[in-house]
């Protein structure tokens, strides 16, 4: 398998990535805002909190995201696989707009562009640079052998 | 004088809450990414020894555990977090910072080649998660 050049199914993977944390993430806050306040001295609550609804769906939405992402760290760098899939922010916030109806200020589309940017950047250049364990071909012997064709 | 301490004692509060979140998961992710350049291509592992292999290979490294518990730290701590604090401010600030701190451990630890062109994507990752949030 190449490394340099992801197939449809990686991007497929990646794309999960992305979604799934800040959906995820918002179904924890919903979860942990309705708690009452949680003080640091009872820490124990805090295992009682992963028991409600909301809580245990967001986790399940991580332990989702948290197999694709090992997944994708097998085959691409950890600096590829975070601007990669930090698109999930840029996918929430079109959702809420779009579906919700919600505002987007000048200074969130300004993030929406650099995040989309940022993405466009790091998508363009190869996804794993350091030789993997099982790997047949190092990332080095594979630029030589493309350079040559 | 009061309500300035107090608002400077919860900025404090706040940021080493979000900076607990952040080093941890930091730590979580470049242990957890360093187990699994380690055991090379999991779709390989997948096609010669099934699901079962895999699973196995994931589960059974000493750095993958490391990488586990760091992340599980950093997960109670985003807890917490949450519980004191909105998402709106928890979220993009952890992310981001995470984002810089994963890309210098990353170029330390995991010897990735971060190039010019992977520190602008997380720069613009990490700015752009910023005006996001606001």
């Amino acid at each position: 398998m190449a490394h340099h050049r992801l197939t449809f199914n990686q991007y497929l993977i990646l794309a999960f990535v992305s979604v799934s944390v800040p959906l995820g993430d918002a179904a924890l806050s919903r979860g942990m805002t309705s708690l009452p306040s949680i003080s640091i001295s009872h820490p124990l609550t805090l295992i009682g909190a992963v028991f409600t609804p909301w809580i245990a769906l967001g986790i399940a939405l991580l332990i989702g995201y948290f197999a694709s992402y090992l997944t994708a760290l097998s085959w691409a760098d950890l600096t590829f696989v975070m601007p990669a899939t930090a698109l999930g922010n840029v996918f929430v916030a079109l959702l809420a707009h779009y579906w919700l109806h919600e505002n987007i200020s000048y200074m969130r589309w300004m993030g929406i562009v650099m995040i989309t940017v940022g993405v466009a950047f790091v998508a363009h250049g190869p996804a794993n640079t350091t030789p993997l364990a099982n790997a047949v071909i190092a990332p080095e012997e594979l630029d030589a052998k493309e350079a040559g064709r | 004088m009061i309500s300035g301490v107090l608002a400077q004692a919860s900025f404090w509060k706040a940021a080493g809450i979000i900076a607990t979140v952040v080093v941890t998961s930091s730590t979580g992710e470049v242990l957890t990414a360093a187990a699994m350049k380690s055991m090379g291509d999991l779709d390989d592992i997948r096609a010669k020894s099934g699901l079962g292999g895999a699973i196995k290979a994931v589960v059974t490294s000493p750095l993958f555990m490391g990488g586990i518990f760091f992340m599980a730290v950093a997960f109670f701590s985003l807890l917490f977090a949450l519980n004191h604090m909105n998402l709106s401010l928890v979220g993009p600030a952890a992310a981001s910072l995470t984002l810089v701190t994963n890309t210098v451990a990353a170029q330390l630890f995991l010897h990735e080649k971060v190039d010019r062109r992977r520190w602008t994507a997380a720069v613009l990752v990490c700015v752009g998660v910023y005006f996001l949030a606001h």
